[in-house]
Formats: structure tokens, sequence, C-alpha cells
């Protein structure tokens, strides 16, 4: 029987994966794809804990509905924001980014 | 429903609109008037909650709180985002790129912040969190035609998305476990699982980078350094309280202190080593706005002591010294403004000799840099008197210990800029004159920073009333 803590196993590793992306990948495209990855993993966790915890009400999909919408608004700032930097620098490595450390 | 209630923030969100349709279809005459309608908008908004102080509801069963708590810090984010304007406007002024949609953004991260420290729930805690990050991350990375701007910007919607992916899904845990996100729900049925400790710490995760608390704080110095300096400012002073402000209620509401683990323990550690880490490597900094980002970290912990604390004491001492942080702040950074608009170089040799060019802004820089070393008479040091005696109070001397020592660590590097402003020479003698708005900013400051250390009353009485809510 497939219960709650088959899909929290499920949305852990597919956090984990995301933040595996983040720390490795050297495009930054390729990173904004794992924070979606990892936003994806929380709605997981989300609708199935609303299906087994709480499936009197609906705040557990709600809340998985308003992260599809900001994470919508985020990528189109970072992809935004690549592009601008892509204009300035002509890459998308962050190992170039090396402008500002101390 | 009473939406009159929602007035101040209703009233925000159209002016936030009314500054980017209009600045959008003015010409290019229009624009002036467009930017003083921002000010002249944001000072209204704030006499309107000014006077409707008192007012206290609850919206939609719970989910949104309007209360003293909320309220104080409301105040607090909108005189921060006056005084920013008006020390950054001849900054703004100066971009190649159109300005009033800078202004639009700051309403709109202002109303983000408004939104997050009067959530009674996470759902909204999120939406107000993310719409004051995102206008962020584009007020970092506005300046299109300077490298550095850009790489912040691109570096903080990196670091920025990655950690409220973290308090996310730290929030899902939570409400696998309790099945709620209202805060006072989930404190009413906390349970002890492996779920609910894993979710608790990677809430603390995504909140500690938000306040900039070691070992989260790599993002502090390089964000600082690339923005433009009126949001440097504004993150510096208005995001980290807003960041204090959510993870309070959400600690005081939600996690039961003393269930499966002592949190205390663990907020003191993280104070403890973002005060030695901030203060040690602001030593070796000569950038004044990489300065005051590793100071900025520091101060982050003197706050956290508070919060450790979780006393009447230290409650109120986050909430007093929150609001003297961004008199001293905001003066320091309109002197570098200043020194940034005229040189166009923010290292210590640019501030060399100012006591000659400017001897009102050396006078105030040192002033408000005294004021965050926690010296008195000045308003710094009543607000770690009362977060250390907090910390004292619950039982924490070893921290207020270390607070006290590394304060004394961080005279020396605030004076080295007095020093350079005072002792060192400078081939450019010319007299240097603020621009009007950055002169009143600056009075502003200095007269609050004065006034409230030597008498901190009224401001510690209100501290007091607004963290009610918590006893």
């Amino acid at each position: 029987m497939i219960g709650l803590p088959h899909y929290l196993l499920l949305g852990s590793i597919v956090f984990c994966i995301g933040v595996f992306g983040v720390l490795t990948r050297r495009n930054a495209v390729a990173v904004l794809m794992s924070v979606e990855l990892m936003l994806n993993a929380v709605n997981i966790n989300f609708i199935a804990a609303n299906k087994y915890i709480a499936p009197d009400t609906a705040v557990g999909q709600l809340f998985s509905v308003f992260v599809i919408v900001v994470a919508a608004a985020e990528i189109a700032v970072g992809l935004a924001l690549v592009i601008s930097v892509y204009r300035q620098r002509r890459t998308v490595d962050l190992h170039d980014f090396n402008l500002l450390k101390w | 429903m009473d939406f009159s209630i929602l007035t101040t923030e209703i009233l925000l969100a159209l002016l936030g609109l009314a500054v980017l349709i209009l600045g959008l279809v003015l010409p290019g005459k229009g624009r002036k008037f467009v930017n003083a309608l921002a000010l002249g908008g944001m000072a209204l908004v704030l006499l309107y909650l000014i006077l409707n102080f008192s007012r206290e509801a609850g919206l939609f069963n719970g989910v949104y709180q309007v209360d003293a708590y909320g309220n104080y810090f409301k105040l607090l984010f909108l005189m921060a985002g006056l005084l920013v304007i008006l020390m950054g406007a001849r900054y703004i002024d100066g971009f190649k790129e159109k300005s009033n949609e800078f202004y639009g953004l700051m309403i709109f991260a202002t109303l983000g912040m408004m939104l997050m420290v009067a959530a009674g729930e996470f759902i909204t805690l999120y939406v107000g969190l993310e719409l004051m990050t995102i206008s962020f991350y584009i007020l970092t990375a506005y300046l299109k035609s300077d490298k550095l701007s850009g790489e912040a910007g691109l570096k903080y919607l990196i670091l920025g998305a990655t950690s409220s992916a973290i308090l996310l899904f730290g929030i899902s845990l939570l409400y696998a476990s309790m099945g709620s996100t209202n805060f006072i729900e989930i404190g009413a049925s906390f349970g002890s699982s492996a779920a609910v400790i894993a979710g608790v710490l990677m809430v603390i995760a995504g909140f500690a980078f938000k306040i900039s608390v070691v070992p989260f704080h790599m993002w502090t110095p390089d964000i600082y350094q690339g923005a433009p300096i009126p949001i440097t400012t504004y993150l510096s002073v208005a995001s980290k309280a807003a960041g204090f402000a959510a993870l309070l209620r959400v600690f005081m509401l939600a996690v039961d202190p003393n269930a499966v683990f002592n949190w205390g323990l663990l907020l003191a550690v993280l104070a403890a080593i973002t005060i030695v880490v901030g203060n040690l490597i602001a030593l070796a900094q000569r950038d004044v706005k990489r300065l005051l980002a590793y100071s900025s970290i520091a101060q982050a912990g003197y706050i956290l002591v508070g919060a450790t604390a979780a006393n009447s004491y230290g409650l109120k001492g986050v909430l007093f010294y929150a609001m003297i942080y961004v008199f001293a702040n905001v003066g320091a950074f309109a002197v570098a403004t200043a020194v940034e608009v005229d040189s166009g170089r923010t290292d210590i040799e640019a501030f060399a000799g100012l006591s000659k060019r400017s001897p009102l802004m050396a006078a105030i820089m040192t002033i408000c840099m005294l004021s965050l070393a926690g010296i008195p008479p000045m308003a710094g040091f009543a607000g770690k008197f009362y977060l250390f005696a907090g910390a004292i109070q619950a039982g924490y001397l070893w921290l207020a210990l270390l607070g006290l020592v590394m304060s004394m660590v961080s005279v020396y590097y605030y004076l080295g800029v007095s020093k350079a402003m005072y002792i060192g020479e400078n081939m450019d003698e010319a007299p240097l004159t603020p621009g009007w708005g950055s002169t009143a900013a600056l009075w502003v400051c200095v007269l609050a920073t004065l006034i409230l250390g030597v008498y901190p009353g009224p401001l510690s009485e209100l501290a007091g009333y607004a963290i009610q809510i918590f006893m």
C-alpha cells in the first residue's frame, strides 16, 4: 500500500537532485532549472500531505498553486537577468562571474 | 468582510501601480512628477498608518493579522523607504536607465515586507516574501550597463531562489506533520517527529539566509557591493527587519520552544558565530560598502541575541534595535552615497579628508558609526543594552559577554573610517555638498540617533506594546 511516507520520500529525492544540480551545474540556466526541480518536490509534498493528512480542506493544493505561480514569476525575472548579463559578458557560465569577491 | 482594515496595503499597492503606469505613459518631462508622486505618496501612506496605528483585527480566519506588532514593522519599512528615496534621489537621477520603475519596484518591495510581517500563516508569508525578494532581484540588477550590478543580481537570484525553495520544503514538512499552515494551529499540535525537526531546521535556514546569519551570509557582501547604493541600504535595513519580524512570529507562535530540541541554544550558537565572523572579516575590508555589509552581518547577530532570549526584554530589544539600526545605517550609507556620487568610488581612500570638504557629513558618519558600535550616548547603546539584558535574563551570559567584547572590536573598524575622514589627506579639496534630499535624510538620521540614545523611553514603550501579542 502506497502511503504518505512514500510520497515524502519521492519529494525528498527530487529535492536532493535539485540541490545537487544547483551546486554542480555551471550554466546559469541549468541552475534555474534545478531550482524548479526543488520547487516541484515541494509541490509533491503539499499535494500528498493534503490527501493523507487534511483531506477535508484544500490548503495544500492551494499552496502548490501559489508555489507554481510565484515560481513562474521568479523564472521570468531570472531568465531576463540571464539575458541582461549575457549581453554584457557573452557568457552564462557561473565560474566567469568573479568580479565580486573578497 | 471588512476590507477597510487593509487600507494601508491597498493604498501602497495603488501607489506602486500608479508610479509604474504614469512613468510609462507620461512624456519625458512628467518623470520628475512621477518621482515626486512616489515620495509624497509614501509619506501620505506613512501618515495614514500612524493615524491608524492602534487598529487591530484578523482577516480571513486569521490568515492576515493587523496588529501592533505588524504595524510597528510597517512603520519601520515606510520610514526606511522614505529615507532611502530622500538620500538616494541625486544618485537615482544619475541613472542612464529610466528611474520611475525603480521607485515603483521599491514600493512593491515595501508592500511585500508589509504582507510578510502581517501574515498569520505560511501561504501569505511566502507570497509576501517572494514579492519582496523578486522586486529586490530586479532592483539589484537595475544598472544594465554596469557589470557589477548585473553579476550581483544574478547571484542574488540564484541564491535567493534556492533559499526560498529550502524554506518551502521545510514548510511542506511541517504541513505534512501538522496538517495546517496556520501558525497558531501548528503550535497547538506541535509534534516531535523527525519530519518536524527537519522542517523547523529548514525554515531556520531559509530565514537565516534572508537576515544573513553565518553560515548563510555568503551572498551579502557581493550583493551589497554590486547593487545600487540606495538598494544596498534598503536591503540592509528593511529586508533584514522583515526577515526578523517574520522569523519571530513563526517561532513565537508555531514552534514549541521545548519540544524535541533546544531551539534556543541553536539560535544562540548561530548568533555567536555571526557576531564573531561578521566583525572579524569587517576588520580586513578596504571598501566602505563591503565594510558596512560585514558590519550588517554582525548587527544581525546582535539582533538574533534578542530573538534567542525570547523574553520581554529580548523581544523589545529586537524591535527597538531594528528601528534605531535604520537611522544609524541609513545615515552612514547616505554619506557613502554622497561620496560615490562625487568620486565614483567607495574605498576608504575616497573618504580621506572629508572633514575638510564637508564637516557636517564627516560628523554624521562618525556619530552613526559610533551608534552602530554601541557607544553611549548614541541610540545603539540603548538597543544593545536591551538585547544583552534579555540574554542575561534568559541564562545566556556567555552570549552577552561575547557580544560586548565583539562590540569593542567593531569600534576599531568603524573608527578606521573616521580616522581617514579626519586625519587623511585628499587631492580633491573642493567642498562636497549633498543635495537637499540627502541633507534632510542625514539630519533625520543623526537627530533620531542622538535623541533615542538619550531618551529611549517612548520608542521602547512602543516596542513593549507591540510584543504584547507574544506574551
